[in-house]
C-alpha cells in the first residue's frame, strides 16, 4: 500500500486490522480508543476519505492510498496553531484523527458551515474540550486556508 | 494585581503542535515491540468464590509465557485509590483474590507473545466458582445477609467507620447546633430525596501500562496515571518490591478525570515482568474500561431545608447513602466532599448536619471522578433550593443571593470536615459569587427568559440555574514540589511531579516560572513526571495543580531568581542590592555594567567558580481556597415528547487569576459538558445478574459535537492572595452545576421535578403523567 506517499510492503495476517498494522510500524498517530468505530481516534484517510482503521482489514488496503496525520504534516501544524489560539487542545488523544477529518472536509466542501463542522466532529468523541473551542479552532483554520 | 507578561496571557499550549502531529507521546507509544501482551480473565459472576483454577491447558498453549492467579501474589491488602498516605480508603483489595466481587473483577491474567494467543489462552482457563448471592441494590446493602468482604486481613488505616461485616466501607456524621430542633422551629421546610447515577469517565485513551526491567535490574513502568508517586508506593507495598527498585514514568496522558488516579493494570504488568524478566504491556479494551475500572459513586441524598417566611435558610440536614461498589476506593473522601464542598454555600444557617454511610455492593468499584461528591451534593441541594424558593414564593436567584456565602465570610464546616480527616478553618479571601450570579443573569437574559417562554411549534424555552464551589487541593496533606535548573545559554528545566493529563498543567506551570524569571515560556523546558527524575507531587486530583503545584513552581522560581542575583552580583563585583534583575540580563545600578543571563550561565558552567544552579521548593496548602461559579442554562423542550436540548450554558467563574485564560476556559467548558452528560444522558446500567449493559459508546451516550449548541464562559475579576499570581484551581468547578441547573430548567418549563439522574424525556413524561 501507499502510505503518506511512500510505498510500503508489510507481512500481515489475513484477519489483521489496519489500525494494528499501522501502530506496529510506528505510525503512532493512529490510536485505538473503543473497538466499536465510535470514537474516531483511529481515523485515517483511505483515498482521501476518513475511515476508522480499527474496523478495516489490512488486506483491503492493498494498493490503496493511505494518509495518516504524518502525511499532512504542514496542515496539521497549522491546525495545531489554531487549536492553540482557541485553547482547544487538551489531552490531544483525539487530535490527529480530527486533523484528518478536517483535511477531508476541506477537500470535500468549499465553504463548510459550523453545522458541517459539527457534523464531522460527531465521529470524533472528545471528553476534554466541550467541543466549542474545537469548532472555533477549525473555523479559524478553514478561514485561514480556504 | 501586578502587571504580568506571561501569566494571565493567552499562550498556546507548549505541546500542542507535537501532539497534533501524532508524535510518540502516550504510554502505549513506548511499549517495547517484543513486550508480552497481557490479557485478563474477568469474572462472569457478580459474587463468587474461586474454588479452583486449572491453568494447565492455557500454559501449554504455544506462545503463552505465564499465567498468574491469586496464588502467585503475596497476600497484602491495599487500596487502589491513589491518595496521600496513610490512605483514608480501606485496604480491602488484593492484586488477585480467591473471591470475585463484580462482573468484570480480575480472576487471572495471561501473558503471551501476541494478543491472539493471549486471548485464546484465556478461553482455556478452567475456573470452578462457588456462586454467592450478590448485593446489587445499594439501599439494601447495609446489614445484608451476603457479606461482600468477609476475608481476613483487610483493614482501615485510621478510623473511617469501616464495618465490612455490615457491608459498610465508611461512615460519617457531623452536626452543628441542633438540626432537628431548628427544622421543627422553621416556618417553611422542604424535604426530598435525590438519586444520582454511576457515570463513566471515558477518557479517550484507555487505561494502559507497560513494564520492563532496565539494565540495573529495576522495574520501569510507563503508566497512564494521574499519580505516579502513589503508583510506586502502592506497588511496592502490595508486591513487596523495594521502593528503590521501582521507577514509574508518566508520559502524555490521554485524559484522566479521576479515572486514572487509581492503580488498575499496574499490579499485573509489574508481576508479569518481575516473574518472566520480560517486558509486558496491558492496555484495557474499551469494554474493560467500562466494565472494570471506575465509575462515579451513585448516591441517594435526603435533603431537608428549613427557612423563615422571609427567606432566611435556618437549617440544612443532608443524609447520604453512597455506593462504593466492590471495593472502598475513595469511599469516605467522596462522601465527605458531598457535605464539605456543597453545604458551606449557604453558610448563614443556624444548624447543619451531614451524615450517612458508604456501602459495598457487587458492582464495579466507584472511585475518584472530577467533582467527586460535590456534583452529587450540588444536584440535591441546588434542586432543593429551587423547591424552597417556590414554597416561599421567591425568585430562586433572590433566595440564593440572600443566603449564599460571600467574600470575607466562613463556614464552621471548613474546620470540621476535611477529606477523610478534620478540616481546616478558613475565611473566603476571594468569593465573587455575587458577581458570578449577577453577570450570569445578564448573559443568559434571565429577566426576560425566567421561567419559560412559548416559542411556537409546540416548544418552550426555559432557564434554570445553580451555584457551586470546589476547593484548591487538600490542605496539610497533599504536597507538590518543583525543581528549576539553569542551563548554559540561559534557559531552564522545570521538573515537576505534577501530572499533566491533558489539562495543560505543563503549560501553566511553565508560564508561572517564566513570569517570575522574566523569560519567554520557550526558555522554560518542562518535564513531568518520573519518579526517578522529578520531585514529588501527590498528583493531578482534588483541583490541586494550579494552586499547590503552581505555588511550588512559584517558590522555586523566586529562589532561583535570588540565586541568580547573588551570582550576578559576585560576577559584576557589586552587592546584591545593586543588581537590577531583568530576566535575560542583570544590570549594576552602580556603574550601569550589564551581564546577560546567557553569559552568566556559560561562565557558571565553564569558566569561573563553576556550579550547577538548581533549586527545589515544595508547597502544601494551609487552606484550600474554593473556586466558585454560577451556571445558567437555557433549554428548548418539546411539550409533547419532552425531548430537550441545551440552547446555551452560561458559566461565570471565580477561580482567581487565570494563569492561562484559554486553558482555564477549556477546563470549565469541558467540565460543563461532562456535567451535562451526567445530567442528560449518561447512565451506567447493569442487568439483574450484575452484568454491565452499557459497555461501549453505542450504549453509553456521552455528548458529541452536535449535542451542545453554545457555551458562554466568563471569569470574574478576582485575586487570591495565597495563590500563585492570584490563582485558584479550576479543574473541577465546571462539572458541578449542570445536573441541578437542568433539573431546575425542566421544572421551570413543565412544572415537574426530576429527582433522579439522568433527566431523560422518559422520566419527564412519567413525572407529568403522575402529576396529572
Amino acid at each position: 500500500m501507499n502510505i503518506n506517499g511512500r510505498k510500503r510492503i508489510f507481512d500481515i495476517r489475513p484477519d489483521e486490522l489496519l489500525a494494528d498494522t499501522l501502530r506496529r510500524h510506528d505510525y503512532t498517530s493512529v490510536r485505538k480508543g473503543c473497538d466499536t468505530t465510535s470514537c474516531g481516534v483511529c481515523t485515517i484517510l483511505i483515498d482521501d476519505e476518513p475511515v476508522p482503521s480499527c474496523a478495516y482489514l489490512t488486506v483491503r488496503a492493498e494498493g490503496k492510498k493511505i494518509t495518516t496525520v504524518e502525511g499532512i504534516a504542514e496542515e496539521a501544524e497549522r491546525l495545531a496553531g489554531c487549536f492553540g489560539d482557541e485553547g482547544a487542545d487538551q489531552c490531544g488523544f483525539c487530535n490527529p484523527g480530527i486533523a484528518l477529518s478536517v483535511h477531508a472536509l476541506k477537500l470535500s466542501a468549499k465553504a463548510p458551515t459550523e453545522e458541517n463542522i459539527r457534523h464531522y466532529l460527531v465521529g470524533h468523541l472528545c471528553r476534554c474540550s466541550g467541543y466549542q473551542s474545537q469548532v472555533k479552532a477549525i473555523r479559524r483554520y478553514l478561514g485561514d486556508t480556504t | 494585581m501586578k502587571k504580568t507578561k506571561t501569566v494571565n496571557q493567552r499562550i498556546r499550549s507548549i505541546d500542542g503542535k507535537g501532539i497534533m502531529m501524532g508524535r510518540a507521546a502516550y504510554t502505549d507509544d513506548f511499549a517495547p515491540k517484543e513486550a508480552l501482551v497481557i490479557k485478563v480473565l474477568r469474572s462472569p459472576h457478580a459474587f463468587a468464590r474461586i474454588k479452583s483454577i486449572d491453568k494447565s491447558k492455557a500454559e501449554a498453549l504455544p506462545g503463552v509465557e505465564i499465567v498468574l492467579t491469586h496464588e502467585d501474589f503475596p497476600r497484602n491488602p491495599f487500596t487502589r485509590a491513589g491518595q496521600g498516605y496513610p490512605e483514608p480508603s480501606p485496604h480491602d483489595k488484593y492484586a488477585l483474590d480467591d473471591h470475585v466481587r463484580y462482573v468484570g473483577d480480575e480472576v487471572a491474567c495471561v501473558a503471551a507473545h501476541d494478543e491472539e494467543t493471549a486471548e485464546a489462552a484465556l478461553k482455556l482457563l478452567e475456573v470452578d466458582y462457588e456462586i454467592k448471592e450478590p448485593v446489587l441494590d445499594f439501599e439494601k446493602a447495609k446489614g445484608h445477609a451476603s457479606i461482600i468482604h468477609a476475608e481476613e486481613g483487610i483493614h482501615e488505616m485510621f478510623p473511617i467507620g469501616f464495618e465490612p461485616e455490615k457491608n459498610v466501607a465508611a461512615a460519617y456524621h457531623m452536626e452543628v447546633d441542633d438540626v432537628e430542633k431548628r427544622l421543627a422551629e422553621s416556618e417553611v421546610t422542604v424535604t426530598s430525596s435525590f438519586y444520582t447515577q454511576a457515570q463513566s469517565h471515558t477518557a479517550l485513551e484507555p487505561h494502559t501500562v507497560n513494564a520492563r526491567l532496565d539494565y540495573q535490574d529495576r522495574l520501569v513502568l510507563y503508566s497512564a496515571t494521574q499519580t505516579p508517586f502513589h503508583v510506586r508506593r502502592i506497588l511496592s507495598q502490595a508486591l513487596e518490591i523495594p521502593l528503590n527498585k521501582i521507577r514509574v514514568i508518566k508520559p502524555r496522558v490521554g485524559g484522566g478525570f479521576g479515572g486514572k488516579q487509581a492503580i488498575h493494570g499496574e499490579m499485573l504488568a509489574a508481576m508479569v515482568t518481575m516473574k518472566t524478566k520480560k517486558p509486558s504491556r496491558l492496555t484495557y479494551t474499551r469494554k474493560e474500561v467500562f466494565e472494570a475500572t471506575y465509575t462515579r459513586h451513585p448516591m441517594r441524598i435526603d435533603m431537608r431545608l428549613g427557612a423563615t417566611k422571609d427567606g432566611r435558610i435556618t437549617a440544612i440536614d443532608c443524609y447520604g447513602l453512597s455506593d462504593t461498589g466492590a471495593y472502598g476506593e475513595h469511599a469516605l473522601t467522596v462522601f465527605m466532599v458531598t457535605g464539605s464542598k456543597v453545604l458551606p454555600l449557604y453558610n448563614k444557617v443556624d444548624a447543619v448536619r451531614f451524615h450517612g454511610d458508604v456501602v459495598y455492593t457487587n458492582r464495579v468499584s466507584s472511585g475518584a471522578y472530577r467533582g467527586y461528591g460535590a456534583i452529587q451534593g450540588n444536584y440535591a441541594l441546588e434542586s432543593a433550593i429551587d423547591m424552597l424558593a417556590e414554597k416561599l414564593g421567591m425568585d430562586p436567584v433572590e433566595l440564593r443571593q440572600k443566603n449564599m456565602i460571600a467574600e470575607g465570610e466562613t463556614s464552621p464546616i471548613f474546620e470540621i470536615m476535611g477529606e477523610g480527616t478534620e478540616g481546616t478553618a478558613m475565611n473566603m479571601e476571594t468569593c465573587k459569587l455575587d458577581h458570578c450570579v449577577k453577570r450570569g443573569m445578564e448573559l443568559i437574559g434571565y429577566k426576560d427568559k425566567f421561567p419559560r417562554r412559548e416559542i411556537g411549534n409546540n416548544k418552550l424555552r426555559s432557564v434554570g440555574m445553580a451555584i457551586a464551589m470546589q476547593g484548591s487541593g487538600i490542605p496539610y496533606i497533599d504536597m507538590g514540589a518543583a525543581t528549576i535548573k539553569l542551563n548554559d545559554d540561559g534557559f531552564y528545566n522545570l521538573l515537576v511531579g505534577a501530572t499533566d493529563i491533558g489539562q495543560g498543567s505543563d503549560t501553566i506551570l511553565a508560564q508561572i516560572a517564566a513570569e517570575e524569571l522574566g523569560v519567554d515560556v520557550e526558555k522554560v523546558v518542562v518535564y513531568s513526571s518520573d519518579t526517578d527524575l522529578t520531585p514529588f507531587d501527590a498528583g493531578a486530583y482534588a483541583s490541586s495543580t494550579t494552586y499547590v503545584s503552581g505555588n511550588a513552581v512559584w517558590k522555586a522560581a523566586k529562589t532561583m531568581k535570588k540565586r541568580l542575583i547573588e551570582e550576578a552580583a559576585r560576577s559584576l563585583g557589586v552587592e546584591v542590592e545593586d543588581i537590577d534583575f531583568r530576566g535575560t540580563s542583570f544590570k549594576s545600578k552602580k556603574d550601569g555594567e550589564e551581564l546577560s543571563l546567557s553569559d552568566l550561565s556559560n561562565t557558571l558552567f565553564y569558566n569561573d567558580d563553576q556550579k550547577q544552579l538548581s533549586v527545589t521548593e515544595s508547597y502544601y496548602g494551609t487552606k484550600s481556597p474554593p473556586p466558585f461559579m454560577a451556571g445558567f442554562v437555557e433549554i428548548e423542550i418539546d411539550k409533547e415528547t419532552c425531548e430537550y436540548e441545551v440552547v446555551d450554558y452560561v458559566s461565570v467563574v471565580d477561580c482567581g487569576v487565570t494563569i492561562n485564560p484559554k486553558l482555564a476556559q477549556g477546563q470549565v467548558e469541558g467540565g460543563i459538558v461532562q456535567g451535562l452528560g451526567m445530567a442528560m444522558t449518561e447512565d451506567v446500567k447493569i442487568a439483574a445478574n450484575g452484568k454491565l449493559v452499557t459497555a461501549d459508546f453505542l450504549n453509553y451516550k456521552i455528548p458529541t459535537g452536535k449535542d451542545i449548541r453554545k457555551l458562554t464562559t466568563e471569569f470574574a475579576a478576582s485575586y487570591e492572595e495565597s495563590g500563585p499570581y492570584g490563582a485558584k484551581s479550576v479543574g473541577e468547578i465546571g462539572i458541578d452545576t449542570p445536573p441541578a441547573a437542568i433539573a431546575n430548567a425542566v421544572y421551570n418549563a413543565l412544572g415537574v421535578r426530576i429527582k433522579s439522574l439522568p433527566i431523560t424525556p422518559e422520566k419527564i413524561q412519567a413525572a407529568r403523567t403522575e402529576k396529572d
